[in-house]
């Protein structure tokens, strides 16, 4: 069957990023960019389907300016056999995304579709669910297990208080969660193989997607800072000041 | 404005989570409604006519929507939703769950996570792992919206008395069914609701070693968390991990042990009222956010800790 995965470019989660003076979002120029790491495991689980001889194709796409060509490398360099960019602005909402993934999802048909739980830089959370919603098909979020069982998917969800196990009629939506599985390292001659491997481009308009949203961020600002603590020099001291002076025990 | 809150509920009775999300609809200012989908969920219905504030309960009773199954309770939320100006949840994995499949639904873009409210359509919520807040305001029809539950101190579980209305016909996909679960058990609170919590990092070395945070969690009446480190390294289940890819907690008092300060695990913890850090390593980032810092091994300052408190 065939997989579909979508994939984020966004900042390097080791980057602490900065707000900008003018208060229009965060610093993102000469900021090192990266695949977002729930897609990463995204892709290493789709690459395992291949590996086992369920997935017979896994097709790559992200929704994004013509940089993030650069994150579709990285993924078909980590396995996946070729790569769609729709190639749009990069403050697009989750809806609009998930629109422009429909729309591919109905070109491609594919069986399974695997998306990242959540982008460490929207912090949204949404994209995958509405993907669900628009195409009709089941979702399973925040996935630690899936298993893929005749026209079924077994899906383990990481859950408030601990795990949920359902099953999905297939076609299905998956979201990944941090325990789904370890992503692999890219290899230099798959590296040199992934420049050869197809890249296809379209554009929102092609799809018949609008790009309209009904959300606006008004401003982005640095979070209240804490002021500076003290360091106590023993655990007698420590718990003076948490009863006298902070009160809180 | 009529405000609809999708009820989060457990053991038969609405969980805290609900208050916070009623605070935040209280906010927004208007009549607010609160949802009750599940089975056998009368006793929960109750327990949600009784939330200060709350005008009206409407109780789906199905087992269509048992178990919280998304594509059987996003189309019932969308059936009402239309009579309604917002539609909020929880920022819980079913709030995180569902409400998406309700916004796409409708054709509205939805607000994730939101810790104020600035009017009815503007409201800020955290970014980039909350290192940058953003404002943003929805011109929807229907403001679909989850809230970060921490950002909103939690309405009175007890005074009011609204009435209980039968809503909604079974909407049922029969495309996903619930299979099982696997619940960690705990006597200890719930950790986003507690008012003390504890929390062990990967300098905990081990899981047996979690004991020291248990005898001490014990004596004070806390909550055990942990960073994604330990959870990772096997230590503890995941259930009991604080941080952006976790749980999001502002108790009154955060005491992290052997937890060296990932910006990741700041984003779960940095709104607490105050921070202890117990660390062995006096140049851990955690001491930049910590009121109180010991330069410590935590097995001599734990079991220390446990016997003064």
């Amino acid at each position: 069957m065939k997989v579909l995965v979508a994939v984020k470019r966004v900042v390097d989660f080791n980057v602490k990023v900065r707000v900008k003076a003018d208060q229009s979002g965060v610093e993102l120029a000469s900021v090192k960019m990266a695949l977002n790491p729930f897609c990463e495991i995204a892709v290493e689980e789709a690459v395992r389907l291949k590996e086992q001889g369920i997935a017979t194709e896994v097709v790559v796409v992200t929704v994004g300016s013509n940089a993030a060509q650069e994150q579709l490398r990285t993924a078909l360099a980590l396995g996946a056999d070729r790569a769609i960019l729709v190639e749009a602005t990069d403050d697009l909402s989750s809806l609009t995304i998930a629109k422009a993934l429909k729309a591919v999802v109905d070109k491609e048909q594919p069986r399974l579709v695997i998306l990242g739980k959540q982008a460490i830089d929207s912090d949204n959370n949404q994209t995958g669910q509405m993907l669900a919603a628009l195409s009709g098909y089941a979702q399973g979020t925040f996935a630690s297990k899936v298993e893929v069982v005749g026209d079924k998917l077994n899906v383990t969800r990481e859950i408030d208080g601990g795990l949920q196990s359902l099953e999905l009629s297939l076609p299905a939506i998956v979201t990944t969660d941090l325990r789904l599985n370890e992503p692999r390292y890219a290899s230099l001659p798959n590296i040199m193989k992934a420049k050869k491997k197809p890249l296809e481009t379209l554009t929102p308009s092609a799809l018949g997607v609008a790009t309209t949203s009904t959300i606006k961020t008004l401003k982005v600002e640095a979070p209240a800072v804490r002021s500076a603590g003290i360091k106590v020099k023993t655990v007698a001291e420590l718990i003076e000041k948490l009863k006298n002076e902070a009160k809180v025990i | 404005m009529t405000i609809l809150v999708v009820a989060e509920y457990e053991n038969g009775a609405v969980a805290p989570a609900t208050l916070n999300t009623v605070a935040a609809a209280a906010k927004i200012g208007g009549d607010v409604h609160v949802l009750v989908a599940g089975q056998n969920v009368g006793g929960v219905a109750e327990s949600a006519a009784k939330i200060a504030g709350v005008a009206k309960v409407l109780i789906a009773d199905n087992a269509a929507y048992a178990h919280a199954l998304p594509e059987n309770v996003a189309p019932l939320i969308v059936e009402l939703a239309k009579g309604y100006s917002h539609v909020l949840a929880p920022a819980t994995t079913n709030g995180k769950n569902i409400l998406p499949r309700v916004a796409a639904l409708l054709d509205v873009d939805q607000i994730s996570e939101i810790i104020s409210v600035e009017s009815a359509d503007t409201f800020k919520r955290p970014i980039y792992a909350g290192n940058a807040i953003a404002t943003v305001q929805s011109s929807a029809a229907i403001k679909v919206i989850t809230v970060r539950t921490t950002g909103f101190d939690a309405v009175a579980a007890e005074g009011g008395s609204a009435a209980i209305e039968a809503v909604g016909a079974a909407h049922n996909a029969g495309i996903s069914a619930f299979v099982g679960e696997e619940l960690a058990k705990s006597d200890r609170p719930e950790l986003t609701a507690a008012k003390i919590v504890v929390s062990g990092g990967r300098g905990m070395g081990n899981g047996d070693n979690f004991k020291h945070l248990y005898s001490l969690a014990d004596k004070l009446g806390a909550a055990v968390g942990a960073s994604r480190a330990a959870v990772d390294a096997g230590f503890v289940p995941n259930d009991m991990q604080v941080g952006q890819t976790g749980k999001i907690v502002a108790p009154q008092l955060y005491i992290a042990v052997g937890i060296s300060g990932a910006i990741q695990h700041l984003a779960g913890m940095k709104d607490s009222k105050v921070i202890v850090a117990i660390n062995k390593d006096e140049e851990a980032p955690i001491f930049q956010v910590a009121d109180y810092g010991l330069v410590a091994d935590l097995f001599e300052a734990v079991p220390e800790l446990e016997k003064l408190v």
